[in-house]
Parts: structure tokens; sequence; C-alpha cells
């Protein structure tokens, strides 16, 4: 039998309701204390309980909204562009702050190039790692090796700009793009995209130093994602004599191809939002004159990064707060596919292995 | 060729691509360290942290007033993001794990994870820049405190939900109300990876350069007032780096040593952290 003393204790610090049963008067009025004490510790607990609820669901709106609140914002404050250039502002190469003339054409192109050729550098080489790392590389050097690619995602983005700026152009410039001229360059039709003086800075320059920053989030999805496919799978096709290529090619990647894409994505979209490497080494001018890569060329980020802190309000603000908006809605729509797809590739995994 | 040739010359030329593939990654990560270390090192001086930063044409000068803004912006704004996002972060765990309010805020959460930051910046600049009409080291650090957010509540989420439910029942058979629960039993398991969450969040934003290019602005003077511009590294590099006087630079470099240094160091005491955690 419990003793009654010890009760309210007991009560206080679970608040568990423990039946005394008891027939006699001092039974009944420890019965009767415990009760009042009951109530009051279990209403502070529920207020607790509430406030913590509460509290805790109250930012998870407020995160919730954020995105909702980024968005009209920046609607907000490109209003008066939006309403002067109208859906011309897209297809419109002028950038004239004197003249009150803007349009994104150069710089989203900018922005889409430099990312297009980040993820065709990128791509090939992430699958290499995270084929290196999920089949070829001993287990005692994995982890040492992932996390050290992992680390070039750790490198701050002014590093970045600041090493590529001072010490990659100037070797890139003396050594790559004349090679680059005397090979691809000869040949016939994208020969165009390597023409023009060698300057180091530009649109090529930018997408080299873009994919380096993207490859360790594609590759580390890429490993992650191979890393659930079922190993039955696996063995079994190295079990009909398939060789590690053909596991990879042909069993690991169709099996996780969704989530490959998804990583893809999730790459792009850290591409698009790239802002001070971009920035250093893309060459900021608002020309468009030939296909060539070498060609110095501006982007949504680098225009921002050095034109909006000194940009008058008005007009040229809320162009560039534009040029924000449509890097937002990119973005966002990449990010919403890959997203989607990595969870699809989540849900088949219970179903197929 | 026949077609087992074929197929061994293929499968090892694949993997000798793959190879040369992990080389390519180590050999930038390599090529920036050894750089940045260099050049880093021989810019490294006492002056560096006793002296302001020089105004163009001086030869000497330090770096002291960005370093010490950027700790004031990084610290003010891992204290206002943090809480935050933990609260967030047990929302989705422990009340919404599965209904549509816990669902969309997870979904929300990771875009914002990848938003480019410096949307972020534009959006402060907007909500408040123009609003009180004048750049602020508070801007800053509510730019910095919103990519904290997103971080935290990640890794919040996941730790938790890495915890057995056997706790959560345990404690709820012996009467803890679900505060309790969550405060004293859940979390406290979680401990080691929300702090990993949060160090990787301090050590995102210490390099952050984008969101402060027009909220905190710069300040070449000795400022501690949150209410005007403020000094801080990241901008200071920008500024110094693109600068044609040479010790601009220098101090440039020594100033990408100090974050590279110190975000590198965050990041290796937070897997450390987490791995020792795990084996217990």
């Amino acid at each position: 039998m419990v003793d009654p003393n010890q009760e309210p204790k007991a009560g206080q610090a679970f608040g568990l309701h423990l039946s005394t049963g008891g027939g006699n008067a001092a039974a009944a009025l420890s019965g009767a204390a415990v009760a009042t004490i009951e109530s009051k510790t279990s209403a502070v607990r529920t207020f607790g309980d509430r406030l913590f609820a509460g509290a805790s669901s109250t930012f998870a709106v407020l995160t919730l909204l954020l995105l909702g609140g980024i968005m009209v914002s920046l609607t907000i404050a490109s209003w008066p562009s939006i309403k002067a250039f109208g859906i011309g502002f897209l297809f419109s190469t002028d950038w004239n702050p004197p003249m009150e003339k803007f349009g994104a054409l150069i710089p989203v192109y900018g922005t889409l190039v430099t990312s297009a050729i980040a993820l065709l550098i990128a791509v090939p080489v992430s699958f290499g790692i995270a084929l290196f790392l999920t089949e070829l590389s001993p287990a005692w050097l994995r982890r040492p090796l992932g996390t050290a690619i992992e680390l070039l995602a750790a490198i701050p983005s002014i590093v970045y700009g600041m090493w590529g700026l001072l010490v990659f152009v100037p070797i890139f410039a003396e050594y790559i793009q004349p090679f680059l001229q005397a090979t691809l360059g000869k040949v016939p039709v994208i020969g165009a995209l390597f023409a023009g003086p060698p300057l180091g800075i530009g649109l090529l320059c930018a997408g080299i130093i873009l994919a380096i920053m993207i490859i360790p989030y594609i590759a580390s999805v890429m490993r992650d994602v191979f890393e659930v496919t079922p190993p039955m799978l696996k063995e079994s096709a190295y079990g009909v004599g398939c060789t590690t290529w053909e596991v990879m090619w042909g069993v690991v990647l169709p099996y996780t191809k969704t989530g490959v894409i998804g990583g893809v994505m999730l790459g792009l979209g850290r591409a698009l939002g790239e802002t001070m490497a971009v920035t250093f080494v893309i060459g900021n001018t608002n020309f468009l004159n030939s296909p060539s890569l070498f060609d110095p060329g501006n982007s949504i980020t680098s225009a921002l990064a050095n034109e909006f802190a000194e940009a008058d309000p008005g007009l040229h603000t809320s162009s560039l707060m534009e040029l924000g908006l449509i890097l937002f809605v990119i973005t966002m729509i990449v990010l919403v596919v890959s997203k989607l797809l990595l969870r699809q590739l989540a849900k088949g995994e219970g179903a197929k292995s | 060729m026949t077609l087992h040739s074929k197929r061994k010359f293929v499968n090892g030329l694949a993997l000798s691509l793959a190879m040369a593939a992990m080389a390519f990654g180590l050999f930038w990560l390599l090529w920036i360290l050894v750089t940045v270390f260099q050049l880093g090192v021989s810019g490294l001086s006492l002056s560096l942290f006793t002296e302001m930063t020089p105004p163009p044409g001086a030869t000497d000068g330090g770096l002291l007033n960005a370093i010490v803004g950027s700790l004031i912006m990084v610290s003010l704004a891992t204290l206002i993001g943090t809480p935050v996002g933990l609260l967030t972060g047990i929302y989705l765990a422990e009340y919404g794990r599965y209904n549509a309010l816990g669902n969309a805020t997870r979904f929300i959460n990771d875009l914002l994870l990848s938003a480019p930051s410096i949307v972020i910046g534009l959006f402060v600049y907007a909500v408040v820049v123009a609003t009180t009409g004048k750049f602020s080291a508070w801007s800053g650090v509510i730019a910095l405190a919103l990519i904290v957010l997103p971080v935290v509540v990640r890794t919040t989420e996941n730790m938790l939900q890495l915890i057995p439910n056997t706790l959560r029942e345990a404690a709820f058979a012996l009467g803890a109300p679900k505060s309790v629960v969550i405060s004293k039993v859940t979390l406290r398991a979680a401990r080691a990876g929300v702090m990993t969450g949060v160090l990787l969040a301090v050590a995102r934003i210490a390099g952050e350069t984008a969101p402060l290019l027009f909220t905190a602005l710069s300040n070449q003077f000795w400022s501690l007032n949150m209410n005007e511009p403020m000094a801080n590294l990241p901008v200071m590099i920008f500024k110094f780096a693109m600068s044609p006087f040479s010790n601009w630079q220098e101090l440039a470099w020594a100033g990408v040593f100090l974050i590279t240094l110190g975000v590198l160091a965050l990041n290796i005491i937070a897997r450390v952290f987490l791995r020792a955690e795990k084996i217990n």
C-alpha cells in the first residue's frame, strides 16, 4: 500500500492519480490535500504545455510565412519597374541608369550560362566522386575523403572569389584559355564559344569556379542515394558477372535516377544564387556582343552585388529588386523540382527493395 | 576486340575516370587551402588585431574593427536565430510530424535552406533598411539570423527524429507532460546533434558576404553602434581584394585566412563532436 504522505511528491513529479481508497478520516484529509495540489500543478503543467506548444507552432508558422514574405516584399519593391517595363524587361539588353532604361536579358543570360557551364563540369565529376566513394575507395579512406569533399562546400564563397580573381584567373588566362582556343576553338560550330582575347575573367571562368563550388553538393546527394540502393540488387548484378561499371551504370543509376536528378537540381539551385565568387570573376560588364564564353559578362547576383548599394532610389533600385525577384522565382522552381524528385525516391525506397 | 576485353576496358576506363574525378575534387581543395594559408600567414601580424582598417594610401592598418564587427553580428544573429529555429524544429519533430502545417513548414524550410543569400539581403533591405531609412548593423544581424534559422530547424528536426519513440513512451508512461518530455528527455538526448547544427549555422554565416552588402554595409571606422553601418570581415575583404592597393590586398588575404581557418575549425569541431556523441 502506498504511504499517503508520499503521494503529493509522487503527484508533483509525474501527476499520477493514485487511489488511496482510504476509509479513515486522516486518509481522506490527505487525499483532499493531494487533490488540490494536483489540480494546481496540473494547471501549471497544462499552461506550460500550452505555452510550449503555442510557441513552437507560432515559430513554425513564422518560418512558413517567411517565404511568402520574401516573395511579397520583393514584388512590392520591384513594382515600379514591373509597371514601367512590363514583360519586355526580360528581353531587353538595355541597362542604362542615367537614362532610366533597364532590361534583364544580359544578367539573366549570364546567370543561366554560368550555371549551365558549372553543371556540365560538375555533374560528371560528382558522379565519379560518388562512384569512387561508394564502390572503389577502401573503407578506411571513405570517411576522410568524403569529409574533404564536403569541406569544399564549407569554404565561404568570398574565399573562392578572391582566390579565383588573384590566383586562378592569371593561370587560366595564360595557359588554359590559349589551350582551349588552339583545340576546341578550331572546331567549326562550337569554336565561336572560345573566340576573343583570353582575358581570364569572363563567363567561362565564373562557370568553372561555380562548378568547383557545387561539386560537393551534387556528390554528397549522389553518394547518399547510391548508398540506399539495396545491396541485393547490386549483388545479383555482380552475381551474373557484371563489372563494377556495369553495376553502377545499369543497376544503381537507373534505380536512383530521381535522386540523382534531385541532387543535380540542388546543385543548380546553388549555382544560380551564388554571388561573391561570380562577382569577382565574371567581369561585370553589360555587353552581349558575341556568343564567346571568354567574354566578360554579368549575372543577376553580380549586378546586385555591384550596383545595389549605390543605386538611385526609384527605377534603378526597383529594377534591381525585380532582378532579385526573377532570381528567387527561378531558384525556387528549381529547388521545388529537386525536393519533389528526392521525395519520390524516398517513397519508392520501401516499396522496391 | 572481343566482348570480354571490351567490357574490361570500359570498366577500367570508367573506374580510372572516377579516381581522376576524386583527385580533381581534392586538387581544388588543396590548391585553395595552400594559397590561402601561404598568402594569409604572410599577412599576419599583431597590428592586424590592434589597428583599424586603413584609409586609401596609408601603408599600415589592421582589421580590428572588421573582426569585432563580424564577431558581434555573427553572435547576435546566432542568438536570435537559434531559439526560433530550435522551437520550429521541435514543432516539426514533436507536434507536426504528420500534419499539414508540419509538412508545409518542412517543405518551405528546405527551400529557405538553399535560397540565395543575396535575396535574403534584398528582403531585409526592403523590409528593414528601406523603412528605417538607413543601413544598420541590426539589419545585417536580421539577415544573418534568417540564414541561421533554416539550418537550425533542419538539424534540430533531424536529430529529434532519430530519438527512438520508446524513450518518449517511457517518459509519457511516467506521467510527464509533453513539454517536460521534450525539454528534459528528447531534446537532451539530441543535444549533441542540435549543437552541431548551431555550429554549422555559425560556420555558414561567418563567411556570408552577400546579405551584408546592402544591410550592414561596411564602416571604415570603429563603431559599436548597432544603428549605424558596421565594419565586418567579408565585406571588407570584398572591398580590399578588388582594390589596386597592395597593402589592402594583403589585409584581404589575412582576412580570408582568418575566416577560412574559423569556418574549417567550426566544421571539423562539429563533425568530431557529433561522432563522439554517436559512439557513446
